[in-house]
């Protein structure tokens, strides 16, 4: 699903330039559900961005499904966001006037997927997260862990290959964590390829396989016995 | 643009902004509801204006006859000149280029009774052309024409207050009034739009006045016009050669201050051209002003509403918006907010305008008014900026990488 080779990545800090990621190969097969874990400034974020099209590489090869990642300009970007990847973010960045239902329909709307058809999918999707009954309540009005199961509807919606979390559970208390952690476990075992960016060991435990990140370079990948947050929950 | 499912998006977008869209669309019709109203006044100020100043003919001189203050050729001082009929036909002789009309006038006071009513009015002893001097507008009959002063006929051209004021309800042409001790035929009532007082006097000609006074040929005033392609300059060539022409004539001192006078119509004309000017530099001025003031508030109001929506933008970027369709998406609102609400301020503008009409005129603000197609051009004028205010920020958020555009909490 994901071949990375010799991936370097640095930003400029006025003068000087911060090197980031130094060298990093990583194969992801499909069905994986991957923890990266790294302490702050371990380059774990910058990873998931350029794997998610968020940010460009600078020197190294990206493969995503057998499609090279490369010359990206911002609309072919979209474009492959769109059609490869879902979201889910720490901050859950659900769009604050929209209710749940639309928020889920957004990436279909640019699919260009019609109004009806758009609805029903998102209902759907609001279903397989037990959201259904919140459909048409706005952000506001829902519990951190609901905006996270919207979140990841909203991220199933476009029914992508790959799915991305930024510390998913970052905002959430220990029982909503596993709950969310139980269905992003869920989504998974449905075949679908995850990626986890955490800092917390628990619920890397939680995943199939464990990268660990230091200083730009994995220092640490290994397959360890899945922890199901269903016996938590 | 007419995509309905990007409709349906931006109106929903502003049916749950409602405050946001309130905003913007109420800068933008603000701006052009004050430009209108600004420019519809100074419209009304112009009118006024040009009512209190512009009622006579401008192109005119008014000759009077005064006494000399310097002896000359064997004359003294202190004597009096008058103007006789031969006067006129010198000036028509000697300045055909400069010359358009000339007409006499001789004004006396008197009673004049018709039936059982009278009052006493000025009238005017006067030539053909004294018509085209005061602009006098005929309501009914005629003039005071070439055969009456011919004839010395007893022909009368009353005002409508006297009309109204001595006949009522009455048709006072071909009935009789007594002027003084004389019988006059009433054969036109006239208007003038220079106020009620002028409507009250009656015109009669000239010559029949003069021989009501025993037969004589003085001239009380002349009122010469000259050729208005003339313009200012040469209107004040013509008044210095006249002047120099009536004193060796009359036999004044060439450096008598006295003796004629001449006041040129031209020179109040000029200023208040000039002041004219002055207002309608004022009135462009203001108008320019509320319509860059209109622009800055809504490029404003478009900064925020871009910075407030950058994380929204981000989050619409990284679930596969292109930066097209961002940069669409809020162009396409901002315009449609400020079609509709400067069409709104415009509609509104103008109807209070029409509203106005004469209410303010104690103001000196008389019919304001603005035409259509300078309020269309301002309303265009606003979107078109409304819309460039929006395109910058909307295309440097456009081009933000979702991953900064998110990062910003």
């Amino acid at each position: 699903m994901i071949q990375i080779k010799d991936l370097h990545k640095s930003y400029k800090m006025g003068s000087s330039s911060l090197h980031v990621l130094k060298g990093i190969n990583l194969n992801v097969e499909e069905g994986e559900l991957v923890a990266i874990m790294g302490s702050s400034g371990s380059g774990k974020s910058t990873l998931l961005n350029i794997i998610g099209m968020l940010d460009l590489l600078d020197n190294g090869s990206y493969e995503l499904d057998k499609v090279l990642i490369k010359d990206l300009d911002e609309t072919k970007a979209a474009k492959y966001r769109n059609k490869f990847l879902g979201f889910i973010f720490q901050s859950f960045n659900l769009i604050n006037y929209k209710t749940a239902v639309e928020n889920v329909s957004l990436p279909l709307y640019y699919q260009g997927m019609k109004r009806t058809e758009r609805q029903e999918k998102a209902l759907k999707y609001l279903e397989s997260v037990g959201l259904l009954d919140w459909a048409t309540h706005l952000p506001s009005e829902l519990s951190g862990g609901q905006k996270q199961r919207v979140a990841i509807a909203r991220a199933m919606a476009s029914e992508p290959k790959l799915l991305l979390a930024d510390e998913p559970t970052g905002a959430l208390d220990t029982k909503t964590s596993n709950e969310v952690m139980d269905l992003i476990q869920k989504i998974n075992q449905e075949g679908k390829t995850i990626l986890v960016v955490t800092h917390e060991e628990d619920i890397a435990q939680m995943c199939k396989r464990i990268i660990r990140l230091k200083d730009g370079v994995i220092v640490e990948d290994e397959k360890v016995d899945q922890v199901l947050a269903a016996k938590y929950v | 643009m007419f995509n309905q499912d990007r409709w349906q998006e931006i109106f929903e977008t502003i049916r749950k902004n409602k405050l946001r869209t309130f905003l913007s669309g109420f800068t933008v019709a603000l701006g052009i509801f004050i430009f209108i109203i600004l420019f519809g006044f100074g419209n009304g100020l112009k009118n006024s204006f040009q009512e209190f100043f512009l009622d006579d003919a401008t192109n005119t001189m008014i000759l009077f006859a005064g006494r000399t203050s310097e002896p000359y050729k064997g004359f003294k001082a202190n004597r009096r000149i008058e103007f006789k009929n031969d006067d006129l036909q010198d000036i028509k002789d000697n300045f055909p280029f400069f010359l358009e009309y000339i007409t006499p006038r001789i004004s006396r006071g008197a009673s004049v009774r018709y039936k059982n009513e009278f009052d006493n009015y000025t009238t005017r002893g006067v030539g053909p052309a004294h018509q085209y001097a005061e602009k006098t507008i005929m309501m009914k009959g005629r003039y005071v024409n070439e055969l009456d002063v011919k004839n010395k006929s007893k022909h009368a051209v009353i005002g409508r207050l006297v009309a109204r004021d001595l006949f009522k309800q009455e048709d006072p042409i071909g009935k009789f009034i007594d002027v003084g001790s004389s019988v006059f035929r009433v054969v036109g009532v006239f208007q003038d739009d220079g106020g009620d007082n002028e409507e009250r006097f009656i015109y009669i000609p000239y010559t029949t006045r003069q021989s009501l006074e025993k037969g004589n040929d003085k001239i009380d005033q002349m009122i010469v016009a000259f050729r208005p392609e003339l313009g200012h300059k040469g209107s004040l060539a013509f008044e210095r050669q006249l002047r120099m022409f009536l004193k060796e004539k009359k036999d004044i001192a060439p450096k008598d201050p006295n003796g004629i006078f001449i006041r040129n119509v031209a020179d109040n004309l000029k200023q208040n051209q000039q002041f004219a000017n002055v207002l309608q530099l004022i009135v462009t001025f203001v108008g320019l002003g509320t319509l860059i003031a209109g622009i800055i508030g809504i490029s404003n109001i478009m900064v925020f509403v871009v910075k407030e929506r950058t994380k929204e933008l981000g989050v619409r970027k990284a679930l596969g918006a292109t930066p097209k369709s961002v940069i669409q998406m809020i162009l396409q609102e901002s315009i449609f907010i400020t079609t509709i609400s400067g069409y709104v301020g415009m509609a509104l503008g103008v109807f209070i305008l029409k509203n106005i009409n004469e209410t303010l005129e104690d103001y000196f603000i008389k019919n304001p008014y603005i035409d259509i197609s300078t309020a269309l051009f301002a309303t265009l004028i606003l979107i078109i900026f409304g819309g460039i205010a929006g395109y910058i920020p909307a295309k440097r958020a456009a081009s933000i990488k979702p991953i900064v555009a998110l990062r910003d909490e």
